[in-house]
């Protein structure tokens, strides 16, 4: 292959990112409207309210946080044992002709809670464990609700930032069939059917034998689009995006990169409109944007670099294991950014082949807390969560009870902030503590079995998804330590954050002036990009340093 | 003038700073630290390290007695450090209301069955006293307690509340009638009926105010302490992560050992927010401690930060924004008039005149002619009345008069005279620019106006454009007219103004400030000043005031200047500044730290490790010991900054906050590599 042009691909990642600001403000305006009811006409208005009217609620019935938690979780929870059943089941269901078998308890727990909390962590391998049911009722039904569940308490969280004196935040099963219905649906319709045009197989043929090899087939575009959409990541395959029915060009590539950021990226620009001041949904994008930018830059940087004991071998050019020859050094990187900043988790290249560096990079994306753009929604409300946090600290330094949009932030805010902020990183190294502590089910040993290990957790934590292949994942402790990071790291965020919504909703709001704590400018975004860096390199420096950074040093020694 | 004020007590006087190290020493008991739980966890840790080093000395070890010996040593420093500074700033505090129990000693009150001086009396212990009981106070007697004058008027010596050795006058009635228990009635005597339980009275509340033993954590702090907690919470966990995942890496490596206890717990001391948890409880009690240097009493903590937070100050314009009288300056004859006749006529009008405005007439006339006419005598004073409202002189058979536009007027047509027609344009001219004009007439003549002016306070102006630079809009509230009261407002530079107001004016204004979300300040003495200071997040009752102003008000400003509450507000953004910016400076030396740490923890395990020693330390025990130490002497040092709070600065907030985020941030970052570098060499230097 042609050595890469860092100038070109620098131009081409601009481009690139050029292209998602602008849908993403697009997108965001549409979605806007969405949830102000301003698409609700015609057939998919009429769909709509039949939905209302089968459930018996109406866009008027607004609850408060309680009771849109209350119903968050039991409809999370119905999903759940839907799945759950379903894998059980799966061996006596029709559309199986791949023949699996039931899966096994721990990994059906395992794999229900991972879809349905949008982590899509992966203990099987899709094409020789799931039948094609459990694929489309089960997978891809959770790859749309989980995402929707996200966007749902996404756009609670931003009702209660900007309502006044309410203790209303919406609706949500409203919020759920709008998030479906207008933005999911469409969009992973459309994108399926560029990804099938683009090569992604969609059919529901059964496997076939060419030779010695069985080539699996299966409904991958449908399930593609939503998997990157919803940013679940959960492959069809279990090569995920390096597969080429899932993965077929580089076009392929930057279409999926492109879906994985369309959301999340979206997300800060309803926010500006729904507060009416866009200044700050650009302020959030641009946390996000920079430290996108530098871990894009720094990842590149490293798998540029290579590894020089490869060179020494007589080996030319840059490391490419592990990587897709046809998506080359840039695709990959921008995938890579992208699936780990955002919660997604799909991958286009295996993670633990990364140099050192450069694999330090998806894993301190995911140790940030996902809200690197994040998840479908999850991203929004984890940001919000650290902004909360840098206003109040912010807001003390210039000697006033600080304030966000105009409301007092106080004790109770505090305390849901902290719990969205620091829960994920407390159960990463809460289990990794564990999992070190236990004889090894590492792929490797040294540094990077123990990298391996924390990004396990890590990814389960932050409901990326992702993996560093070597670890073997399928024994017990990892099953049940991984569902348990996975929902309490999904749950315990959202919960708070919907109560932090619903006590800012009942506040006031003081419209700003000189006194007040401009939460819009540069400063404010680098001082919040500052506090993200801070929380999530405190927390980690340890393990990164026993991890990646040592393994580094020892690979840069010559060892 | 001779005035005691209450600084008297220094921030380090030697009394102090020996009770403060007592202290120090005594709060080590875990009970006592509880409240404090990172100081608490900090404790523990020093008793683990310390049990350690005990160990060596029993069982020789590897690790030997001196480097778990140091650093525990340290680690108490570190908690001794944290306790003296708890300690030093309530002890100010104890010491003040220490003088203020004096005056509160149980006196003997003299009960009345009736209001009447002769009525029968029954002595009681002031104890004894409750809402509603009437007590006479003789002179050179001690008001019994918290009350209002019912009957009479005497001279009142408050020098143990406000610290103001000269007398003030309460009489019954109006707005002076409160007295307060524990000060001197010097001339006279008068009926006191007693507003305050026992216990409760302003004096009371005062010492518990300033002992800290009523002072319960405002909002803010409470939210402090839990981002303060969950970050402990967190670096604990990430600490003992680290063991085994060192006890992994060290399996794996197949060198090094797992990083042992004394190495975790000076990681974690140096990790947890101990700056702030230590310094937190000082940086209160010591911005009320500066409030009440300026002899403000604040009644509860929480009024103070409520001050840091006002968005809109309503003043009345009479004391706060102009002095209380207005002065001439000028005179403006009427066509056909000449000057000298009016100045003349005006001399004469005045001179018996005590009124303040009549003084600035002769005072102003005298400056401008040399004249010093005085009226012949024989002549009669034609004093002030409600009535008439014009006041003057008769004067060899010739009546002298000035007073308000439209009463002259009458006056004069009364007498058979004119207005000449310009009269009403110059009246309305001077009203225009923010003047009181004086018409004044000559028999039945008018022959021109006084323009009295006035007089704003020295620098107000300049305070309001600070106020308006932090983003705090200043109301005027003037009983004036509107044009006057424009006028003013305009030259003093406030931003909105409310004219001829009735008292329950400010109730509604403040209702529909606050109704936006706005918080609302205000100062006032009068009864009918109550409840919209009941109303105001930030109330402040002049002491002169009447009871129930000082009983609605939340601070309590002993000067009785109502411009004090400008400096209310600063002491308020004072202590939550500070907060922050310890907060800020706090998590920023985790960098540092880090960085002196983890390599010498690692080291053992992966010796490549040892390029993150950026800082070149000797040894990894010196690594870490000055790590440690620099951690620990970074308390003392900062007690000066919490004791006397980050200055306020009038800035908008976004240059303000750029500009504590260099110094308490970037600062934070670069001042521990600073600190642990040059303490690792002196520790390098002894040869350790």
């Amino acid at each position: 292959m042609t050595p890469p042009d860092p100038l070109m691909d620098a131009v081409a990642a601009a481009l690139f990112l050029l292209l998602v600001t602008g849908a993403a403000f697009l997108f965001g305006g549409y979605i806007h409207r969405v949830f102000s009811g301003g698409v609700s006409s015609g057939l998919p208005g009429a769909i709509e309210r039949a939905v209302y009217r089968f459930i018996g609620t109406s866009t008027d019935e607004e609850t408060g946080w309680r009771g849109y938690t209350r119903d968050l979780l039991i409809f999370n929870g119905i999903g759940f044992i839907a799945l759950f059943a379903l894998l059980l089941l799966q061996g006596i269901l029709p559309l199986n002709p791949g023949g699996a078998g039931a899966f096994d308890l721990l990994a059906a727990l395992n794999a229900a809670v991972s879809f349905v909390t949008n982590t899509n962590w992966q203990v099987y391998s899709g094409e020789v464990s799931a039948s094609y049911l459990s694929q489309m009722a089960g997978f891809t039904v959770q790859n749309f609700l989980s995402a929707a569940t996200g966007i749902s308490v996404a756009v609670a969280v931003m009702r209660g930032l900007t309502r006044r004196s309410t203790d209303r935040i919406g609706n949500f099963w409203v919020d759920m069939t709008r998030s479906v219905l207008y933005i999911l649906l469409p969009v992973a319709l459309a994108a399926a059917l560029l990804l099938a045009s683009q090569g992604v197989i969609q059919n529901l043929d059964a496997y076939v034998t060419a030779g010695p090899q069985t080539i699996a087939m299966g409904p991958v575009a449908s399930q593609e689009a939503i998997k990157l959409l919803g940013t679940n990541g959960g492959g069809f395959f279990a090569a995920n995006s390096a597969h080429p029915y899932e993965n077929p060009t580089p076009v392929t590539n930057l279409i999926e990169a492109f879906l994985i950021l369309l959301v999340p990226a979206a997300l800060p620009f309803v926010f500006g409109r729904m507060a009416g001041a866009m200044r700050q949904g650009w302020a959030i994008y641009a946390v996000m944007l920079v430290i996108y930018v530098a871990a894009l830059g720094g990842l590149y940087a490293a798998e540029l670099a290579g590894n020089p004991l490869v060179g020494e071998l007589g080996v030319s050019g840059i490391s490419m294991e592990g990587k897709e020859v046809r998506f080359g050094l840039m695709g990959t990187a921008l995938f890579t950014a992208s699936t780990t900043a955002t919660s997604c988790g799909a991958v286009d290249a295996m993670h633990d082949s990364l140099t050192p560096l450069g694999g330090m990079v998806p894993l301190f994306l995911i140790l940030l807390g996902e809200v690197v753009f994040g998840g479908a929604g999850s991203g929004f409300y984890t940001i919000t969560g650290f902004l909360v946090v840098a206003v109040f600290i912010a807001g003390l330094m210039i000697g006033r009870t600080p304030e966000f949009l105009g409301k007092k932030v106080e004790a109770a805010e505090m305390r849901m902030a902290v719990v969205t902020v620091l829960v994920p990183g407390v159960l990463v190294l809460l289990f990794s503590g564990i999992a070190l502590a236990l004889p090894g089910a590492m792929g490797n040993p040294g540094p990077h079995g123990l990298s391996e290990v924390v990004y396990a957790f890590a990814s389960m934590s932050n409901n990326n998804g992702s993996a560093f292949a070597g670890l073997d994942a399928t024994e017990p402790f990892y099953l049940l330590a991984g569902a348990l990071a996975m929902a309490v790291g999904r749950f315990a965020p959202a919960v708070a954050m919907l109560a932090l919504a619903g006590s800012m909703a009942e506040k006031k709001a003081v419209p700003p002036g000189p006194g007040t704590l401009p939460t819009a400018s540069p400063a404010f975004v680098a001082w919040t990009v500052i506090i993200i860096l801070l929380v999530g390199g405190l927390t980690f420096f340890p393990l990164l340093a026993m991890g990646p950074v040592a393994e580094y040093l020892m690979m840069a020694g010559g060892m | 003038m001779a005035r005691k004020r209450y600084p008297g007590i220094a921030a380090f006087e030697p009394e102090l700073i020996r009770s403060a190290l007592v202290g120090a020493v005594q709060r080590l008991d875990p009970r006592r630290l509880a409240g404090n739980p990172v100081m608490l966890l900090v404790e523990i840790g020093g008793i683990i390290t310390t049990l350690i080093a005990l160990a060596g000395f029993v069982t020789p070890t590897a690790g030997g007695v001196f480097f778990p010996g140091m650093v525990s040593v340290w680690l108490w420093l570190t908690v001794l450090f944290a306790n003296f500074a708890a300690s030093l700033s309530e002890g100010r505090g104890k010491a003040r209301a220490a003088s203020l129990r004096e005056s509160r000693a149980a006196v003997p009150a003299r009960r009345l069955r009736e209001e009447a001086f002769d009525a029968p009396a029954v002595e009681v212990p002031s104890s004894d006293l409750r809402p509603g009981d009437l007590v006479l106070v003789r002179a050179v007697e001690v008001v019994p307690g918290d009350g209002e004058v019912v009957k009479g008027a005497a001279l009142v010596n408050e020098a143990a509340i406000t610290g103001e050795s000269a007398p003030v006058v309460r009489e019954a009635g109006g707005d002076r009638s409160a007295v307060t228990g524990g000060t001197t009635v010097i001339a006279n005597e008068i009926i006191v009926r007693i507003t305050a339980e026992p216990g409760q009275t302003f004096l009371d509340r005062m010492i518990a105010m300033v002992e800290g033993a009523q002072r319960r954590k405002t909002p803010n702090e409470v939210a402090l302490d839990i981002l303060i907690l969950a970050l402990t919470g967190v670096f604990l966990l990430a600490v003992a992560n680290i063991y085994p995942a060192s006890a992994y890496s060290a399996a794996a490596s197949g060198t090094g050992a797992p990083v042992g206890p004394v190495v975790l717990v000076a990681l974690f001391v140096c990790l947890a927010p101990t700056t702030i948890a230590a310094l937190l409880p000082a940086i209160g009690i010591a911005g009320m401690d500066r409030l009440f240097q300026r002899n403000v009493v604040a009644l509860s903590g929480r009024a103070i930060e409520a001050a840091g937070d006002v968005n809109i100050l309503l003043l009345d314009k009479t004391g706060t924004i102009t002095l209380g009288n207005r002065e001439a300056t000028g005179f403006v004859p009427v066509e056909g008039q000449s000057r000298a006749d009016l100045m003349e006529a005006a001399l004469l009008s005045s001179a018996a005149d005590e009124t303040p405005e009549g003084r600035s007439i002769v005072a102003l006339i005298r400056e401008k002619t040399g004249t010093d006419v005085t009226c012949p005598p024989g002549a009669t004073f034609i004093p002030f009345s409600a009535v008439t409202r014009v006041s003057g002189a008769e004067c060899r058979g010739t009546t002298y008069l000035k007073g308000a536009a439209d009463a002259v007027v009458k006056a004069v047509r009364e007498r058979g005279g004119t207005v000449p027609p310009d009269l009403a344009a110059k009246v309305t001219g001077i009203a225009s620019a923010g003047g009181t004009p004086l018409v004044v007439a000559r028999g039945s003549t008018i022959l021109g106006v006084i323009y009295l002016k006035d007089i704003l306070k020295t620098g107000i102006r300049e305070r309001f454009m600070d106020l308006r630079r932090i983003g705090i809009r200043t109301v005027m509230i003037t009983g004036d007219n509107p044009l006057t009261a424009a006028a003013i407002a305009a030259e003093a530079g406030v931003d909105d103004y409310l004219a001829e107001a009735k008292p329950d004016d400010k109730l509604r204004l403040i209702r529909e400030y606050q109704e936006e979300g706005y918080m609302v300040a205000m100062t006032g003495d009068g009864t009918n000043d109550a409840p919209a200071l009941a109303q105001a997040d930030v109330a402040v009752a002049m002491n002169s005031g009447t009871q129930p102003a000082r009983e609605a008000a939340n601070i309590i400003d002993l000067d009785s200047d109502p411009t004090k509450l400008l400096d209310i507000i600063e002491v308020g953004k004072e202590i939550l500044t500070t907060r922050g910016a310890l907060t800020t400076f706090s998590i920023a030396n985790d960098v540092a730290k880090y960085f002196a740490i983890i390599p010498a923890a690692l080291v053992g395990v992966y010796p490549r490790l040892a390029v993150l020693n950026i800082m070149a330390l000797a040894t990894p025990g010196s690594a870490i010991l000055s790590a440690v130490i620099f951690n620990a002497l970074v308390i003392p040092l900062l007690i000066p900054l919490a004791l006397t709070g980050v200055r306020f600065r009038p800035m908008p907030a976004s240059q303000l906050f750029v500009y504590n985020l260099i110094i308490f941030g970037l600062g934070g970052v670069v001042v521990p590599f600073i600190g642990i570098k040059m303490i690792d060499l002196a520790i390098a230097g002894m040869g350790w």
